[in-house]
């Protein structure tokens, strides 16, 4: 006898079999049904304050853990709420699956109370997207959502359930095959690609590895750092990859791009060989497309075929996963390397780097007497965590900093925003990564125009048990747009002061169930940090009153030649 | 210039919007396009007419699309192409059987006869819709519509035997 379930309990079981154990979410009036069911499940269910929210949590989760994201929500505002971290995630490539409610299948297009064409209006910021319209179709519409989610370039996925579908029975039967003749990603790249890449990297002799955060999504760093000790690949990573290899290596010259450090935004500039391992060839990165990497043949490694030649043109493009591929690369090297093959002399272009690094490294400086600094709070922290920390930043100058100054280790400790530029994701997402790693310590570097974005999580945080660490850097104005009006708009500030007083975070994050801490000065950065992280059964925010002064270098003007980097403000015109 | 895309896709609701849609968010020109069904009645065959450059990438965001099966970018000498348009024109009764004949050469059929006015039907493929329309401009079109391109691709083996379009007089400049 088959079991007869509704199609809302059909919806949590399918939740199961894919081995969910947290759906972040807010309940509503049609999204109702899939709420009583839950009460019984394995499934662990967090309430956000509001569904973006509640999407960057997943989005955070998702980043951390390497699993799928679930995020559920209701019909209209709770659908139309979910598009910004559904747009994240798309830009990022992390896989989601978000459930919403529809109203009842019989009042869909009379613009019904909480109605919104979600299934329409989440298309373009989804991977794929479905509106079940039968109850049978639920398991596998389910079952297909994760595959999809997970798997090829990984990306959000919605599943928008009417009323009356999640109200409907049905006999429940496991999900058959899937069944997508339109989707078969590859993984293996072609080997007649590989050779070609590998005589490319042996004729090169100034070689650089570009790592974007495919390398990450595909579990890649080991095979990342093996294939560049192996081939003496001086590597970059960009924004999303931060943490492929350690940035301790002596190969790793760190981040490229408009705040990149001069010696990796250089490095590609005169670059022969760009290896572009699961990169996109972003404007961040690129600066002009005309004038980037001019010299550089370029090898374009991506699970995703409409990213190769989208904004430069590949010698040798291969398609399929990351790490799959650069294990092929370093196959096929040790072969070319037995018989006799050996790399062009790199030693020049290696000392060339050095030099550089050692000429133009990253800097700042703090006045003991203040104001403070954000990246000396950035170094204090990594200081006393020994960087055994994942970090989670929101959008802006504080994002840079950390970026530039967090010394990067371990893949996937670094979680942030990066394609959309998303503000207000750092408390959501450290509050998913936390979900994600319990034993981990936590820490979203926050700006204070972010934090006002999405601070109210922090209430979820505390109920629900998620002691993450907020540092809220508070330059009392929003630092990144203040820094372009700086530049390029003559002084001329507008609609950029936020204040310094108001709101007053310690007694915020006190009347959100949090401990709430404040360091006024440059000494007492680090005793406020220790008491900070003595804290363990709750979340703690810690206000940094920082220069607002401050700007962010190294800096590419938008739309200028990365050859024009401006290494620091003694550089300005 | 102009290409024709011929796309294998799943015929499951809401295809059409989700290439539409790509095409609008990716900054992708339409010149036209039809949706039929094919003879599997589980997929339907788009076909695309498109302007620009960026062949590459438009047939790589069509094949990311979950519900795309096949993309098919079909060359002036790979296809079968054709259209079919309604034409509503003048026609003085002295003049209709003149009209007639001549469209006739062009294997345009009066679909509607009125006090003064002719509805020709016509397919062919574009350039031969665009010179009977020139000579139908003589005596004044009055409306037209006219359908997407339809496309298959030619069979190789019997692509000789393959006739351009309705065999048609090309207008005389003169």
């Amino acid at each position: 006898m088959p079991e007869t379930l509704t199609g809302a309990s059909a919806l949590i079981r399918a939740l199961e079999n894919e081995k969910v154990e947290v759906v972040f979410g807010v309940p509503g009036g049609a999204i109702l049904p899939a709420y009583d069911p839950i009460l019984d499940s394995t499934v662990r269910h967090i309430l956000a304050r509001h569904e973006q929210g509640a999407g960057h949590m997943a989005s955070g989760y998702a980043h951390a853990s390497g699993k799928v994201g679930v995020v559920m929500a209701t019909s209209g505002p709770g659908a139309t709420n979910l598009i910004t971290p559904l747009q994240d995630a798309m830009m990022d490539s992390i896989p989601i699956v978000a459930i919403t409610g529809q109203v009842p299948t019989t009042s869909i297009g009379y613009d019904a109370f909480q109605e919104a064409h979600t299934w329409g209006i989440s298309m373009p910021v989804t991977k794929h997207n479905y509106l079940v319209t039968e109850v049978s179709d639920i398991p596998n519409a389910i079952k297909e959502a994760f595959h999809l989610a997970s798997t090829g370039r990984p990306g959000p996925v919605l599943v928008d359930i009417p009323k009356d579908v999640l109200n409907q029975t049905l006999d429940w039967q496991s999900p058959g095959k899937i069944d997508l003749p339109g989707y078969r990603p590859s993984i293996k790249g072609h080997p007649k690609q590989v050779r070609s890449a590998v005589d490319l990297i042996l004729e090169s002799s100034r070689p650089v590895l570009y790592a974007g955060g495919g390398v990450l999504r595909s579990n890649g760093s080991e095979s990342l750092v093996r294939f560049a000790e192996l081939a003496a690949l001086p590597t970059v990573t960009t924004l999303m990859a931060r943490g492929a290899i350690p940035d301790s290596h002596p190969l790793a010259l760190g981040m490229p791009g408009m705040h990149g450090n001069y010696t990796a935004i250089t490095a590609m500039q005169k670059a022969d060989l760009l290896v572009a391992v699961g990169a996109r060839f972003d404007d961040r990165v690129t600066g002009r497309p005309d004038a980037f990497a001019p010299e550089a043949k370029i090898i374009h490694i991506d699970v995703d075929p409409a990213e190769i030649g989208k904004v430069r043109k590949a010698d040798v493009p291969i398609v399929g996963d990351a790490r799959t591929i650069i294990d092929q690369l370093t196959e096929e090297a040790e072969l070319r390397i037995e018989k006799g093959a050996h790399w062009m002399d790199r030693e020049s272009w290696l000392e060339t780097l050095h030099n550089w690094k050692r000429k133009h490294p990253l800097s700042y400086n703090q006045d003991p007497e203040g104001p403070i600094q954000m990246q000396y709070v950035i170094e204090q922290i990594h200081r006393l965590t020994g960087g055994e920390a994942i970090v989670v930043a929101g959008v802006g100058q504080h994002q840079m900093w950390a970026s530039q100054f967090w010394g990067f280790e371990r893949p996937n400790t670094w979680i942030n925003s990066g394609g959309l530029g998303t503000m207000g994701y750092a408390v959501p997402a450290a509050i998913g990564a936390k979900v994600a790693e319990p034993d981990q310590l936590v820490i979203a570097i926050d700006g204070d125009g972010c934090f006002q974005m999405t601070l109210q999580e922090l209430i979820t945080a505390s109920i629900e048990g998620i002691p993450i660490k907020v540092a809220v850097m508070n330059n009392s104005s929003l630092g990144m747009v203040k820094q372009w009006q700086r530049l390029f708009y003559d002084e001329r500030y507008s609609a950029i002061d936020l204040t310094s007083h108001t709101p007053d975070y310690v007694g915020l994050a006190e009347s959100m169930g949090c401990i709430g801490l404040r360091a006024k000065s440059p000494s007492e950065v680090g005793p406020t940090l220790e008491k900070a992280l003595a804290v363990t059964d709750r979340p703690v925010v810690i206000e940094f009153p920082c220069d607002p002064d401050a700007m962010v270098f190294p800096m590419v003007p938008a739309g200028a030649s990365n050859d024009d980097v401006i290494v620091s403000a003694e550089d300005l015109p | 210039m102009n290409h024709v895309i011929s796309a294998l896709v799943e015929n499951k609701p809401g295809v059409l919007a989700r290439v539409s849609s790509m095409f609008a968010r990716r900054g992708f020109n339409i010149h036209s396009l039809a949706v039929g069904p094919t003879v599997d009645p589980n997929m339907s065959l788009i076909t695309i007419v498109v302007d620009g450059p960026e062949m590459e990438q438009i047939i790589k965001q069509l094949y990311k699309l979950v519900n795309t099966v096949k993309v098919t970018e079909l060359g002036p000498e790979e296809g079968v192409i054709r259209e079919i348009m309604l034409v509503r024109v003048n026609s003085d009764p002295t003049k209709r059987a003149e009209m007639i004949e001549s469209a006739s050469v062009f294997s345009a059929r009066p679909v509607d006869v009125g006090a003064a006015t002719i509805t020709f039907e016509i397919s062919g493929d574009p350039e031969h819709l665009s010179n009977f329309l020139e000579l139908m401009r003589t005596y004044g079109i009055i409306e037209l519509a006219q359908s997407g391109r339809i496309a298959l691709p030619k069979d190789r083996k019997t692509k000789r035997h393959t006739t351009a379009s309705t065999k048609s007089a090309r207008m005389d400049p003169s």
